[in-house]
């Protein structure tokens, strides 16, 4: 199981993730999250922690999908080392990646699960008739049978 | 033949924390069952059941991708760098 796990990010950055999920529709949208986990830790029930999660920046990319971007989304691995490159440079990790559901909830797939790595946080925003609506966050679990979901933290500015 | 794997962020909690790792190998293949015995809670994320390599898992020798070698069978040498990376991928259905 994944400890609870909560993810900050500032409300500038939450309207960027919408405002590219509504431009690319009805394609889906994807780029990677660029931040840092926190030394503070969340405690849960078990008396166990995992540190809070901030989003600095993003990294907007290409879906490389053209075969079938209305429910598919793909970054190479190539695009996957330029956002390694941009965070390294700025002092921040790649933590995680987002990406629209265009006319879907904003749910992680059979899919989006078995072409994920843990660790990571995945924001899904969900994309209804071209209006951005929800906005959820998902890291898999340990044994990779499913997502926990990770709570979403709007802060004025994601620093610790 | 020591060759070094470096072990990507998201894999490094099943490795101790550690960033990269130095085996004895002579391919690819080799290397990548020395990581996956040495921590063994990263086989899955890398590995199908059935022992393939994860489709979305990517695996480089000193920046050549393997698939373009000779895959797992890719023979190392002593003081290559292999390196994981993933491409990422989902979709709504």
């Amino acid at each position: 199981m994944v400890d609870a796990t909560a993810l900050w990010i500032s409300g500038h950055l939450a309207e960027k993730i919408r405002a590219h999920g509504a431009e690319t529709y009805p394609h889906e949208c994807c780029g990677a999250l660029l931040g840092r986990d926190s030394s503070a830790v969340l405690q849960n029930d078990r008396g166990t922690g995992a540190p809070a999660r901030e989003i600095l920046q993003l990294f907007p990319l290409v879906n490389r999908r053209d075969d079938s971007p209305r429910n598919r989304f793909s970054v190479t691995p190539q695009d996957v080392l330029e956002a390694e490159k941009a965070a390294h440079e700025q002092g921040l990790e790649v933590v995680g990646w987002y990406h629209s559901h265009p006319d879907h909830p904003a749910r992680p797939s059979e899919y989006d699960r078995d072409h994920a790595w843990p660790w990571y946080s995945y924001i899904i925003v969900s994309v209804q008739n071209g209006a951005p609506q929800d906005m959820t966050s998902w890291r898999l679990n340990d044994d990779r049978a499913e997502f926990s979901p990770e709570g979403i933290e709007i802060r004025h500015r994601a620093a610790v | 033949m020591p060759v070094k794997v470096m072990i990507p962020s998201p894999l490094r909690p099943y490795a101790g924390k550690r960033d990269s790792a130095e085996f004895n190998a002579r391919t690819v293949g080799e290397a990548l069952g020395h990581l996956a015995a040495e921590f063994g809670e990263l086989r899955k994320h890398l590995f199908t059941e059935d022992g393939k390599l994860r489709s979305f898992v990517n695996v480089y020798v000193n920046d050549e991708d393997i698939r373009y070698l000779a895959k797992e069978n890719t023979p190392t040498k002593d003081g290559d760098t292999i390196s994981i990376i993933p491409s990422i991928a989902g979709g709504c259905i």
